[in-house]
């Protein structure tokens, strides 16, 4: 596999949103306007970028049945993979209050853009979900791993700020009062979801 | 020393306070369709009734624990790190939960891949730690737990009962619609399998259940 065929795959064909719902929680609450919407996607994106490599070290080095062989001949059959969502989410959690407290002293202008939206990537299921189908998929090299990352986040990306968009405009729209807000923001997801659809099987 | 004053003051067991934490996250306050909490695992895992059960069943558990926990433990948690620390406390019961699923369910366990991990970051699990179990005596979080994992299972069900009908003809894996449906030309609807209409089911559930709560619409 290549590096352009994972990052468009990642990108339509496996669109984090439209195609396993992760990170939908915060995808509904903060899709109410285009500028919230950017500001999360990018933290998003930044975010992934970092954890899914590092997690990828991490599964390779430490977890993975025999991958502590590094260490000495006695550790080839220490298999530490029943502890990989708690090291997942640790190195998530951490990272991300790293990244707070360095944007927050170096650049002060973005820290005050993302403000709220940087600790609730923490709980963000799109980044666990990066890390946990890294290790499913068991991507051959870091450069992979990153790679698709960075296509997973470009994914949620456009698909928060497409959702803004039209949330902005349906204001003036005459939707059936049961369904304003919530309701036919699920139902317009689920349209686009379908819409997605069509970019099922490309390979480059 | 204000808790231990507070604590003398016995309610009955079952107070009305206490059972309105248990029905109201049926309807009025259900943490799906309402609370928007809990989204991103539920819609995915909704192809057939058995796995939305296992699935239902493991939240119920990984909640009813990680509320008491965090309820026991509320006045040692420094609030700085809190975040931190429920993550670590939901992780170890995921954990435990996913071994336990390996062990007996194998094959529920490989449909559900990733998604049984994905309980940790779960915003209803978060959620209502964050909204209730921190600042709540133990035996409530526990009514409160069980309220609104019992509030997300109803929806899951729901969803999954018209996915996998409509979808594959089976309910629970048994097949419902005869053969001879079939041989008259009735066809499964393909699109339920699909994962978007998940979502337009739940954008639905949430329509007939506004119009029959009208005090639920949305202003905009």
């Amino acid at each position: 596999m290549d590096y352009i065929n994972i990052f468009v795959k990642s990108i339509f064909v496996e669109n984090m949103i439209f195609a396993y719902f992760l990170g939908m929680c915060s995808y509904l609450a903060v899709s109410k306007t285009v500028k919230t919407g950017v500001g999360l996607g990018a933290a998003v994106i930044f975010v992934l970028a970092i954890t899914v490599p590092l997690n990828f070290l991490l599964e390779n080095y430490v977890l993975k049945s025999g991958a502590m062989t590094w260490m000495g001949p006695e550790f080839a059959d220490v298999d530490l993979s029943f502890l990989s969502f708690i090291m997942f989410i640790a190195v998530i959690a951490s990272i991300v209050q790293m990244v707070e407290m360095v944007v927050e002293k170096f650049a002060p202008a973005l820290y005050g853009a993302l403000g709220i939206f940087l600790p609730l990537i923490a709980v963000n299921c799109s980044i666990l979900g990066g890390s946990l189908f890294m290790q499913e998929r068991q991507y051959s090299s870091i450069g992979e791993a990153t790679v698709f990352a960075l296509g997973s986040g470009v994914g949620w990306f456009l698909a928060i700020v497409a959702i803004a968009a039209i949330r902005e405009k349906i204001r003036y729209s005459n939707v059936p009062a049961p369904l304003r807000g919530l309701g036919i923001t699920f139902i317009i997801t689920g349209l686009m979801g379908i819409a997605f659809m069509s970019f099922m099987g490309i390979e480059l | 020393m204000s808790e231990t004053a507070e604590v003398k003051v016995k309610e009955p067991l079952f107070s009305k306070k206490n059972k309105k934490l248990l029905t109201d996250p049926l309807n009025d306050d259900n943490p799906i369709t309402i609370q928007v909490l809990g989204i991103c695992s539920a819609l995915a895992i909704t192809v057939q009734v058995k796995q939305a059960f296992v699935m239902s069943v493991s939240v119920l558990a990984v909640m009813i624990f990680s509320n008491l926990i965090v309820s026991l433990i509320r006045n040692l948690i420094p609030s700085r790190v809190r975040i931190i620390v429920q993550l670590v406390i939901v992780a170890a019961l995921v954990i435990l939960v996913d071994q336990i699923l390996k062990a007996f369910v194998y094959d529920v366990s490989k449909q559900l891949s990733v998604f049984v991990g994905l309980i940790i970051t779960n915003c209803i699990i978060m959620g209502r730690l964050e909204a209730f179990a921190l600042a709540n005596k133990p035996f409530p979080s526990i009514l409160d737990a069980i309220g609104n994992a019992a509030g997300y299972a109803w929806i899951l069900i729901v969803v999954a009962i018209f996915r996998e009908f409509f979808g594959s003809g089976k309910l629970w894996g048994f097949q419902i619609i005869p053969q001879s449906f079939y041989e008259f030309g009735y066809f499964n609807n393909g699109l339920m399998i699909l994962p978007p209409m998940a979502l337009i089911t739940v954008g639905i559930i949430i329509w007939v259940q506004r119009s029959r709560n009208t005090k639920l619409i949305e202003s905009n």
